[in-house]
């Protein structure tokens, strides 16, 4: 009991504090691939240095709600990091972990910043929530046919028996899990505001979706969601991991392997930051308009993996 | 003996005509031919009626009563044709509308054609029979894409991809059946041998043979014309030479429909009910429905007899569908004496088209005056296509009627309804063609007109008297199908 | 190489198929038709030489080397030699619009694992779990015939077709008789030709390879 209550604080403490790393490894990754030196790896954990020792501006008839937000979300992301298995299955938080909870709690997430987007009235923040919501609307449903997949091979749309289905059973190749991992990757690149969907380092106001919701933020406001959105590329990459890649994931009671299932953890991320970099290098932001078709084929290929595993992997 | 004449003549002749099929004398050589071929079928013929069904070359080719009076009917019309084209293309080249290429293509193309039908109707493979009638499909293509014409090469691309579709269903329902017979035969060559799946069709599994039945009468029935897959036959009808109009009529459907009841004596052996009659009989009176009612807004007179032979494509497939000796006879004799009536009549349609140098019916006039011997012979098979008596089309059309309205009355409504509007649709307009003031000209070569008589001295006799052995004949082949 | 191991590639193989069949679906440029067109028969090659392999039907090797001639090199060779001396490269105009085809894809895939359902559970093939993406394909390869707008692609929706015909036969009953299947490649290789000599002439007479020119035949 003691041991999986410290597992899961260390993976909380984890998750949330190793956010910022990964982001500053994708970025330093990029900068390496563009023949860059790059900022290095700590300078998202500087930039919100900087932004919680500023004093928080707000715009004038903000209301509460648009001060509350930043919080939502970040409880959001936070609590999704507690309940992934990253480390181990049978953590104290995990029963909740249910892939369609898990879906709900980023909508919850993006619920709230929109709202806050619309909140202030601007013409930016309600431009970026609409696109936001544009997006979202083909994303979840693209999500949730992804989580169908592994909860049909699982038996379970529970997170944890997943993991351990896959993870811990005869190796078994299937065809369907291939195409839910690719629509799996190309979804999370547009809900993580990624290039070819967002692009998180533009400015350009014409092109830009997540950058357009917090422009009205300052200070711990804005660190607080810079930091959220970190986690939430962390949480995807998790999420990502334990469904497709899931081994070195510890079992019940296997506490002595936690070192290991650490080593994997990290071994995983550094890879998955470093093509995702790759990714970002290589392909350009397409047009706006052309996202519905991006996340359209997502969807498809979520659902093609479903009817294959129903008809093929009987 | 006569096996190897019979397929291998068409299949030299198409090949020498490939070479040689511009010269002076292609066209006699064509007709030389088919002649043959015409021969060695009916001595084939001679030996099936007295010695019964026989198996050649390890039971690859199968021969009883039922495909073998197809196959002398296809010969037989095939030589007719053939004497037909020679002073037709002979008029079409001088028009200036083919040149020597063309003609060449044309006479290997026939051969050629006769050559796949003749295959598709001796083989006892199903799987051969399904690629013999992609290469009918094939070379039918080029021949209805023949003119060039930005019509002519509608057509063909229409029937090309349209066929092309519908024998891929057949392809699909082959290998069901290859499917269920591997269960009960196992695998290798021998289970796609209609014999064998014949011996034993009552244990082929019944869901997969429905499946394929539906297939294989979609598919092979795109190609018999039957609604709503037939868009491609009036156009193809239209616009190809006259005499590959009037072998697509008289033969090409014929052997498409071969293939659907070949496969429906299978279908209910396994299945032990009228499922798939059910299905042909709806497919047919469609088909009868929709081709009559499309006969009044013609205006081509090709177009008009290609909706003709949906109708009559309908009609048979009714009766097939049916069921029963006599339904089956009826279908028989209906077969044979469309065939031969639809050739005819495409025969003189094709002359009259050429002596006034159009297809619309509106600018043929006064055939009887100029040339009595066609307005005669159009007027004459168009009343013998509508079944009127004494032709063998009324025969056989008074035998379905009665059959139909014995064992499903409903249906007799439909068909009674649907040859009235094609008799008012067709003989009102062959009238004005005939009788009226005259605008044709005269033909650098005498058409032959002998075919159109024959054919229809044929179905005349056929309407009065049935020879005994030729009953004796239809009875057989209408006990095998069931 | 395990049985079971083996049933398994084959099944990622087949899914692959269904990917290209949805990617044809999807795509834009006749070029890159072509080329999937010859990665589909690449697959069903692939496919074919592995159920060769692990059911020990040897014959199944003659089809797939056949395949391979006639799939993977000679007819994309043909119709790429075609392209260039027609000199058309970006001709794909569809009659709906690209989501829709898919939604409707996705529908047919649906329709066809249903349809394949019973017949599967009768097969005692490795393979029969692939009939329905056999009949998937073949559905797929059929809706790009119909929505397409140009001669080309159509006439890679009908080789498509049968291809997965093609798959359909090996995944049901380790293929047809080899006479059989001789036939159907002389057939399809034959029709390639004819529909090469014919977008000559169709383009010669319309200037254009749009079926659209192709719609005078109409009742009035």
């Amino acid at each position: 009991m003691i041991h999986s209550i410290f597992t899961q604080l260390l993976q909380t403490l984890l998750i949330v504090g190793l956010a910022p790393l990964l982001v500053g490894w994708v970025n330093q990754c990029r900068a390496w691939l563009q023949n860059k030196s790059g900022a290095g790896v700590l300078q998202p954990y500087r930039v919100l240095h900087k932004l919680f020792n500023k004093d928080a501006v707000l715009a004038d008839g903000a209301s509460p709600l648009f001060r509350l937000a930043p919080y939502v979300q970040f409880g959001c992301m936070a609590l999704v990091g507690t309940i992934v298995p990253v480390l181990a299955t049978d953590l104290p938080f995990a029963a909740a972990a249910d892939v369609i909870a898990l879906v709900g709690l980023f909508a919850l997430a993006r619920l709230f910043a929109a709202l806050a987007a619309m909140d202030v009235g601007t013409a930016f923040g309600s431009m970026g929530a609409r696109r936001e919501m544009l997006v979202a609307c083909l994303a979840e449903p693209a999500l949730l046919m992804v989580f169908f997949t592994p909860s049909l091979i699982a038996q379970s749309t529970s997170l944890p028996t997943i993991v351990e289905t896959l993870a811990h059973r005869e190796f078994v190749l299937y065809p369907s899990l291939a195409f839910a991992a690719i629509a799996f990757y190309m979804v999370s690149l547009a809900e993580n505001a990624r290039i070819p969907v967002d692009n998180p380092t533009t400015h350009l106001e014409l092109t830009m979706i997540h950058e357009a919701m917090i422009l009205e933020y300052s200070a711990r406001h804005l660190a607080l969601i810079e930091w959220a959105s970190a986690i939430k590329l962390m949480n995807y990459s998790v999420i990502g991991i334990s469904l497709f890649l899931p081994w070195g994931i510890v079992e019940a009671e296997g506490w002595l392997l936690i070192p290991v299932a650490l080593a994997a953890l990290f071994a995983k991320l550094l890879a998955g930051g470093a093509a995702l970099a790759l990714l970002e290098t290589l392909s350009a932001k397409m047009r706006i308009f052309r996202a519905p078709e991006f996340l359209g084929t997502a969807f498809l290929l979520a659902v093609l993996g479903m009817l294959i595993r129903l008809a093929l992997e009987k | 003996m006569e096996l190897i004449i019979l397929l291998g003549v068409p299949l030299a002749a198409g090949l020498l005509l490939a070479l040689y099929g511009h010269k002076e004398r292609a066209a006699e050589l064509n007709a030389v031919m088919s002649f043959l071929t015409f021969v060695a079928a009916a001595f084939l013929t001679a030996r099936v009626i007295r010695d019964g069904p026989m198996m050649v070359w390890e039971e690859n080719f199968f021969i009883d009563s039922f495909n073998v009076f197809l196959v002398a009917l296809t010969a037989f019309v095939g030589f007719t044709t053939s004497l037909f084209s020679r002073p037709y293309m002979r008029n079409e080249h001088h028009a200036g509308k083919l040149n020597p290429a063309r003609l060449r293509l044309y006479h290997s193309m026939f051969q050629l054609f006769m050559f796949t039908m003749l295959l598709a109707l001796l083989t006892n493979n199903m799987g051969i029979l399904w690629v013999a009638m992609e290469a009918a499909t094939l070379t039918t293509v080029l021949l209805v894409s023949l003119y060039r014409t930005p019509a002519s090469l509608e057509a063909a691309w229409k029937y090309f991809i349209l066929c092309g579709v519908g024998i891929a269903q057949a392809l699909f329902g082959t290998i069901l059946l290859y499917f269920a017979a591997e269960r009960v035969i196992g695998g290798g060559g021998t289970s796609l041998l209609w014999t064998h799946l014949n011996d034993v069709k009552g244990q082929l599994e019944p869901t997969v043979l429905s499946l394929a039945f539906v297939f294989l009468l979609v598919g092979y029935g795109t190609k018999v014309g039957l609604a709503p897959l037939h868009n491609w036959l009036p156009d193809a009808h239209a616009e190809g030479p006259t005499p590959v109009s009037a072998v697509l009529s008289g033969l090409l459907l014929n052997v498409a429909l071969y293939a659907v009841v070949r496969a429906k004596v299978l279908v209910d052996g396994a299945l032990q009910t009228h499922f798939a009659g059910n299905l042909m009989m709806g497919f047919g009176l469609f088909s009868v429905v929709v081709g009559a009612f499309f006969l009044s807004r013609q205006k081509d007179v090709k177009r008009l007899f290609g909706y003709s032979s949906i109708e009559h494509m309908g009609i048979v497939t009714f009766a097939f569908g049916m069921g029963g000796p006599i339904a089956n006879f009826a279908a028989l004799l209906h077969m044979t004496v469309h065939s031969l009536t639809k050739s005819a009549i495409f025969f003189t349609v094709g002359h009259a088209a050429q002596k006034t140098g159009t297809q619309l019916i509106a600018n043929i006039r006064g055939l009887a005056d100029t040339n009595p011997a066609i307005g005669w012979g159009l007027m004459l098979g168009s009343l013998a296509i509508l079944g009127m008596p004494p032709f063998g089309v009324f025969a056989s059309e008074f035998l379905i009627l009665t059959t139909a309205m014995h064992e499903h009355p409903w249906a007799t409504p439909f068909l009674l309804v649907s040859l009235g509007v094609a008799f008012a649709a067709v003989f009102s307009r062959v009238q004005e063609m005939v009788f009226g003031e005259t605008t044709a000209k005269r033909l650098p070569h005498s058409p032959a007109l002998i075919p159109v008589f024959i054919h229809l001295g044929l179905v005349l006799m056929l309407g009065l008297y049935i020879p005994p052995y030729l009953a004796d004949w239809y009875r057989q082949a209408a006990a095998l199908i069931g | 190489m395990t049985p079971t191991f083996a049933g398994q590639l084959i099944n990622l193989l087949a899914a692959l198929l269904l990917l290209i069949a949805f990617a044809m679906l999807s795509q834009r440029r006749v070029l890159s038709l072509i080329y999937l067109f010859a990665w589909q028969g690449f697959v069903l090659v692939l496919s074919t030489t592995l159920v060769a392999y692990s059911t020990g039907q040897h014959h199944l090797y003659y089809s797939a080397a056949l395949t391979l001639i006639l799939k993977v090199f000679a007819l994309p060779w043909i119709l790429h030699r075609l392209i260039i001396r027609l000199n058309i490269k970006w001709d794909v105009e569809t009659l709906i619009n690209i989501p829709t085809t898919m939604l409707l894809g996705i529908v047919l895939v649906i329709f066809a694992f249903n349809l394949a359902l019973p017949i599967s559970q009768l097969a005692s093939t490795v393979t029969k779990n692939t009939l329905g993406i056999a009949m998937a394909c073949v559905l797929l390869a059929f809706l790009m015939m119909i929505t397409r707008r140009k001669a080309v692609p159509q006439v890679i929706g009908f080789l498509a077709i049968e291809n997965g015909l093609f798959f359909a036969a090996t995944s049901a009953t380790y293929g047809m008789p080899m006479v059989v299947e001789f036939g159907v490649a002389l057939d399809v290789l034959v029709g390639t030709f004819i529909f090469g000599i014919f977008f000559f002439q169709i383009r010669e007479t319309f200037d254009s390879l749009d079926i659209h020119h192709l719609e005078k035949l109409k009742e009035d």
